[in-house]
């Protein structure tokens, strides 16, 4: 029985201005397994992702890795859980590309040689080796939605979390990203309304919508229960 | 197909260099960085009016460009750019510094009066600009935007401030990527329309920019958190100083040494 990575006790978020985003939520997700979260536009999957790095503080309970967060355990929980978010441009900020994957393992304190070679594994695991001295505004979209990968990677995480890693590609970069996300042995949960990808990786998916879930469990289940989809606004 | 901008980008020789450059065979960043620094203090500390004693400066600045092999009539035409922001400054020297008047005239009601100092004061301060520019083009001209960072972070330039630079060309194309499409949606819909519903609109896509790269920095930061970052700037040292950069720092500091005792030998 795999354990439990995350565990999301009664979690309820709201943005400062009142607006209530994430209601009530349960969610446990155990390692090894690729999680789909789906659900509409401004249901909460991108502010529920937030709150697995501490990014957004909970009214709740995350524990991630069997530890609550809390100052003192924010980095390494960060080093273990790798966020990627929807924009690349948003995670890309260092004038190279090397840079911008070495990034996260400086943070961690690493020796010049082992970065070196974290950046290096990285890229390759990317399928981006070479690109090293590359600017990432010279990159088109798929390309820099791979580095954007690559320098969560560098970190060696073990618990993978992706902000709709298909949406704007075109048809071949989506084909390598998928295959990319298929090859990559961590727990990953993936935050979508690609539900092609969804049956082809996720053995598991949640819905959420308006901020509470609605459904959890096996891919199959749910993507074939229309009536359930309709409601949540992701079929016609 | 290219835009007009994407056209001027590529054409604009401070960004292909700064992105082309092959590094390997280059001086170090510092020691440029630290060679031109000389130059401009030497051309600072100059007393007005001693014209022939810049000679040796555009000499050296010359040798530079020419060794470089940087295409002569750009760089001199870009030197030239400063010209406008000095005169924009001094130009009111000629009319307001004491001195032996050499002109003196009455236009409708004002008195105007040009002394001879004030004129020395102008153009000396012209020419000082000038040569220090064409210093610093030879500079950015020959140095990859990463390397001179490296440098001066490595010459313990305050690392927050070395990390706002990157950022700043990092996403300065960004930004400017942004502006030409709100540009071309507001284009698209401002047909006719007073110059006062023009300017506003201008002004919202002002603002509206604002807004956005001050929302796009909180995700950076985000996006920064989420790797570790806990505050401390932390970068990779690549530069190492080689043979050829120390004989031509020894080799520069002996041309430094000969103008300075040129110019106060003759010149001054």
């Amino acid at each position: 029985m795999p354990e439990p990575v995350i565990e999301i006790e009664n979690l309820n978020f709201s943005y400062p201005d009142g607006r209530e985003v994430l209601k009530n939520i349960h969610l446990t997700v155990f390692r090894g397994e690729t999680l789909a979260i789906i659900g509409p536009n401004g249901a909460g999957k991108s502010t529920l992702l937030l709150h697995l790095n501490g990014i957004l503080h909970e009214n709740g309970s995350v524990r991630i890795l069997g530890e609550t967060l809390n100052d003192r355990n924010l980095r390494r929980i960060r080093a273990r859980v790798g966020l990627i978010f929807q924009n690349p441009d948003d995670q890309l900020f260092c004038p190279l590309v090397y840079d911008d994957v070495a990034f996260g393992p400086l943070n961690l304190g690493y020796s010049p040689s082992k970065v070196r070679e974290k950046v290096e594994k990285a890229l390759a695991e990317v399928g981006m080796s070479g690109f090293e001295q590359r600017a990432p505004h010279h990159l088109s979209l798929g390309e820099k939605k791979r580095i954007a990968i690559a320098t969560v990677l560098s970190m060696d995480p073990e618990i993978l979390a992706f902000d709709e890693p298909t949406s704007n590609l075109d048809p071949r970069a989506r084909w390598l990203l998928i295959n990319l996300l298929k090859r990559l042995p961590a727990t990953k949960i993936i935050a979508t309304h690609d539900l092609e990808m969804v049956r082809l990786l996720c053995e598991r998916t949640v819905v959420i919508d308006k901020g509470q879930i609605l459904a959890d469990g096996p891919t199959d289940s749910i993507l074939n229960n229309l009536e359930l989809l309709r409601t949540a606004g992701l079929a016609a | 197909m290219a835009t007009d901008w994407e056209e001027a980008v590529e054409k604009d020789s401070v960004y292909q260099s700064s992105e082309k450059r092959r590094p390997e065979n280059d001086l170090d960043p510092r020691i440029k960085l630290l060679s031109v620094l000389s130059i401009i203090i030497l051309i600072l500390i100059l007393p007005p009016g001693r014209w022939l004693a810049y000679i040796p400066f555009f000499a050296i600045a010359l040798a530079l460009i020419i060794s470089a092999k940087l295409p002569f009539k750009k760089v001199i035409v870009r030197s030239f750019s400063i010209i406008p922001f000095v005169l924009v400054i001094t130009i009111f020297l000629p009319f307001f510094k004491d001195g032996s008047t050499i002109f003196s005239g009455q236009f409708w009601i004002f008195r105007i009066s040009v002394s001879q100092d004030g004129i020395v004061a102008m153009l000396t301060i012209l020419i000082k600009a000038w040569l220090c520019l064409l210093s610093l083009i030879w500079l950015t001209e020959t140095t990859t935007i990463t390397g001179l960072l490296e440098a001066l972070q490595r010459l313990h330039f305050p690392a927050v401030m070395v990390m706002i630079l990157s950022s700043m060309y990092r996403f300065i194309f960004v930004i400017i990527d942004e502006t030409w499409r709100m540009k071309h949606a507001r284009d698209c819909r401002l047909c006719g329309g007073s110059r006062l519903i023009q300017f506003r609109s201008l002004g919202n896509l002002i603002g509206t920019l604002f807004i956005r790269s001050y929302e796009r920095s909180e995700h950076v930061h985000a996006a920064m958190l989420s790797r570790g970052f806990d505050g401390t700037p932390r970068t990779i040292n690549t530069l190492r100083l080689r043979k050829s950069d120390f004989v031509f720092a020894t080799g520069f500091g002996l041309v430094l040494t000969f103008a300075l005792l040129m110019n106060y030998r003759f010149f001054i």
